[in-house]
Formats: C-alpha cells, structure tokens, sequence
C-alpha cells in the first residue's frame, strides 16, 4: 500500500531510428492509483497500446522509469520482471485471448500453474475466478463453446486469478455486440470495489469511459489532460489562465 | 414545447387542480423543469381566455378550480404533437461557437480549448454515470431518461470534439511538413 499501482515518470518509447523513428511515447508523466479504474482515451496511434505494453512489462523504455506498486521495472533482472508480470499483472485483449486447445477453467489456472502450482492447487482457484466473473456453468468446455461475451469473461478470470492486482486491458469490447460490451464494462468497473485491483481500460467510448474513476486523453505520445476524481456535487474548475489565449 | 403545451397535455387524461397540475408537470419532465404555482395558473388564464380550457366544478378559490380541455385545445395539442421540430434548426450551439472562436485564434489555441471541453464533457458523463448508479432504480423512468438524455447529447459532443481535434492536428502537421 502506499505506492500507485503504476507510475510512469517521463517515459520515452522510440521506434526504429533516425529519419524513421516514432515516439509511441514522447514524455508521459502519469500516476495510476491502486484500486481506480483508469480509462485511457485519444485517436488510434497516439501510443494507448505501448503504454499498457509498458505498464505491464512487456515491453521497456527507451527513457524514463515505469514503477508498478512502486518497483522501478528497469531496476529489476529479468527473472524478476517476468515473475511480477505472471503474479501482478493481467492482460485482456480486443480478441484471441484464450487458447483453443485448453478448457475454460485451463485457460484460467494457466498463470498460476505457469508460477509453478500444481492443476490440482490451481483448479479451485481458477473456478473461483470464474464464479467471480459470472461463470459458473460448463467450465470444462473449450473456448469455441462460448459466446464473444463470455470468451471476454474468462480472459477477466484469467487476468484476475490467484488475486493479481492491475488489469491492463486494451479495447476488450471491440469485438462485441454494444449490450455484451456494456456489461463487461459494468464487470471491470466492479473490480475495484470488490477485490482492490487496478484497473487500466483503453476505449474509443464516452460510455465506457464513463465508468472509470479518472480518464486520460492521449494525443501524438503525450497526456493531453485527465479528468480529476471530484464528489459528484463538487463542480471541477478550469484554471482559467490556460484558455486565455 | 412550453408550459401551455404541457398543461394541455395533461388536461387531456382528465381534469385536474392547478397544484395537481404543476407536480404531475414536474414529474412528467424528470424534475429538469421546476415551475411555480403562480406560472401555472397564469397560464391557465391565458388558456381558458383563449377558449383551451374551461373551468368545471369552480370553487371560491383559485385553489379549488378544476380545468378541463375543450374541442379547441385537444384541436390545438394534436398539432403540437404532429408538429416536428423545424428540420434546419440554426446551428447556434454554445459548443460550437465556443470552438470557433477558439480556432480563430489560432490552432493551438483551439486544440487546447478542444482538449479541454472534451475533458469537461467526459467529466460531466462521470457524474451523470455515478448520480444514475446511486439512484438505483429509485429515480423513476423519466429521471433515467433525461440522464439518457443528456448523455447521448454529451456523446455526440465529444465525436464532435474528437473530429476537430483531428483535423487540427491533420492541418498542423501539413502546415510543419510544407514549411520544410
Ligand atoms: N512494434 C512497433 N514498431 C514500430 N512502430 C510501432 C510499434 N508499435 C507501435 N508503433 C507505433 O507507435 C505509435 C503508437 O502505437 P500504439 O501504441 O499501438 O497506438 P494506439 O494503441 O493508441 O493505437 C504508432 O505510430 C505505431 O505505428
Ligand atoms: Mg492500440
């Protein structure tokens, strides 16, 4: 406790070099809470992938430092970052989150057997997660058995068993009808008062958006600006001096 | 619509007393419409003078009169119902305005004024989105349709904001690679 969940101090991400480089992120200062849903937002190649990629440790900085729960990732050898990335964090992704040859409740207890616990341990862990997300029915039937809706609720399970703590997910609803995708949105927003966990969810939509507790607009690898947490009541203040031109 | 054409609404399930009138207007509208008892009753004054309503079951206080809508006034609220809102409304909007005359000051003038509104703007959608959360279902169906309401308005304005912001990022970045 104590540390944000993720903090990004001024962080870089270059590709390619010279005449051909793109900055994915070009400076980003940002702190993300432990327990908020923060919803990232700004037109497609603003850098909204490389950021969660960073936050999560799969990918690293060209410049600057990214802390999660308060460890400086670079500062850590790889032996340690892959083990923070299989025991903190979760990913879900817009689709081809599960593998096809592996039961739903397989799919879940893979992290936690890939940390090294064994099926029998893992199961009723992955089970509770499932329950968690709704999903209590069929749990040894193959990925392909399950609606889109669904597919999305056991890639949440997965990302969330054995109590990892930060969700990175990056347009989880793209692929689904709008009343599926609204109701997994409903489902990451509860996350957070339920289990404590963090929540990073990139979206194209206001009303998906709507549901975090800060969102943070990116544009060409910078912030641009966040919305604050304020009470419902309390009206939010525009310092005045930066909209005089 | 105005509060004549919301009276003669009403009047047209039945009579009702002016006090009856202004809670049943209030509720119908999800509370976005506060109105006195005075307002309702000068413009029940208008309407009978106007021959829209008459008095049924008259008592000796204003309190105690009862209304009803006449030939003319169900005549008068069916073409209110038909009528459509004109299809080429002057685009007026505060929003808009706002933008360009940000724009005229330049472009990054606009882009900040843009990023800005669009915070503000989700920022509304959070509040809206909590407040309708912590009513539950207590709210009643026209308080949870004016939320609908004003958050479809909200996200309409936002893909608004989102189409300028790219095109001022578009013409910003055509304006750097022309002058190299
Ligand atoms: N692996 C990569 N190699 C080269 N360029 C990349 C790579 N990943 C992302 N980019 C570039 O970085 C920018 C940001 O990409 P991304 O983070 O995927 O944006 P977003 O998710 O907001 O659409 C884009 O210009 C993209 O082309
Ligand atoms: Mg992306």
């Amino acid at each position: 406790m104590g540390y944000p969940a993720v903090q990004f101090s001024r962080v870089v991400k270059a590709y390619g070099e010279g005449e051909t480089e793109v900055r994915a992120l070009d400076g980003v200062d940002l702190t993300i809470p432990t327990g908020e849903l923060v919803a990232v937002m700004g037109p497609s190649g603003c850098g909204k992938s490389t950021l969660l990629h960073l936050a999560g440790g799969l990918e690293h900085p060209t410049a600057g430092a990214v802390a999660v729960n308060g460890r400086d990732l670079s500062a850590l050898d790889a032996a340690r970052r892959a083990a923070l990335r299989r025991d903190e964090v979760g990913f879900v992704f817009q689709r081809l989150n599960l593998i096809a040859s592996l039961t739903a409740v397989e799919n879940v207890a893979l992290p936690l057997e890939l940390g090294g616990m064994s099926a029998k341990e893992a199961r009723p862990l992955a089970v509770e997660a499932l329950a968690s997300v709704g999903l209590s029915q069929q749990l040894d039937r193959f990925p392909d058995h399950f609606s889109g809706g669904q597919q999305q609720r056991i890639a949440i399970a997965r990302a969330v068993v054995g109590g990892r703590g930060l969700l990175l997910a990056d347009e989880p609803t793209g692929s689904l009808d709008s009343r599926t995708a609204d109701e997994m949105v409903e489902l990451l927003a509860s996350l957070p008062s339920r289990f404590g966990a963090t929540v990073v969810l990139v979206t194209h939509e206001p009303r998906f958006a709507s549901w975090a507790d800060r969102v943070v607009f990116m544009r060409d690898g910078q912030v641009v600006d966040q919305t604050r947490t304020t009470p419902p009541d309390e009206p939010v203040v525009a310092p005045a001096d930066e909209l005089v031109p | 619509m105005t509060v004549r054409e919301g009276l003669l609404a009403l009047l047209h399930e039945g009579p009702r007393h002016g006090y009856q009138l202004k809670t049943e207007f209030e509720a119908a509208t999800g509370g976005v419409w506060p109105l006195n008892v005075g307002q309702v009753y000068t413009t029940l004054d208008r309407l009978e003078r106007d021959g829209l309503v008459r008095i049924t079951g008259a008592g000796e206080s204003s309190a105690q009169k009862v209304y009803e809508i006449t030939r003319e006034g169900t005549d008068e609220l069916g073409a209110w119902w038909e009528a459509v809102p004109a299809e080429d409304p002057p685009p007026r909007d505060e929003l808009m305005l706002k933008v360009l005359m940000a724009i005229e000051h330049g472009h990054q003038h606009g882009l900040r004024v843009v990023t800005r509104q669009r915070t503000e703007l989700l920022a509304l959608l959070q509040r809206k989105r909590r407040e309708r959360t912590a009513a539950g279902d207590t709210g009643g169906l026209a308080a949870e349709l004016v939320t609908e309401a004003l958050m479809a308005r909200a996200e309409a304005d936002l893909r608004w904001l989102d189409r300028c912001e790219a095109v001022l990022v578009e013409q910003q970045s055509n304006r750097t690679k022309g002058s190299k």
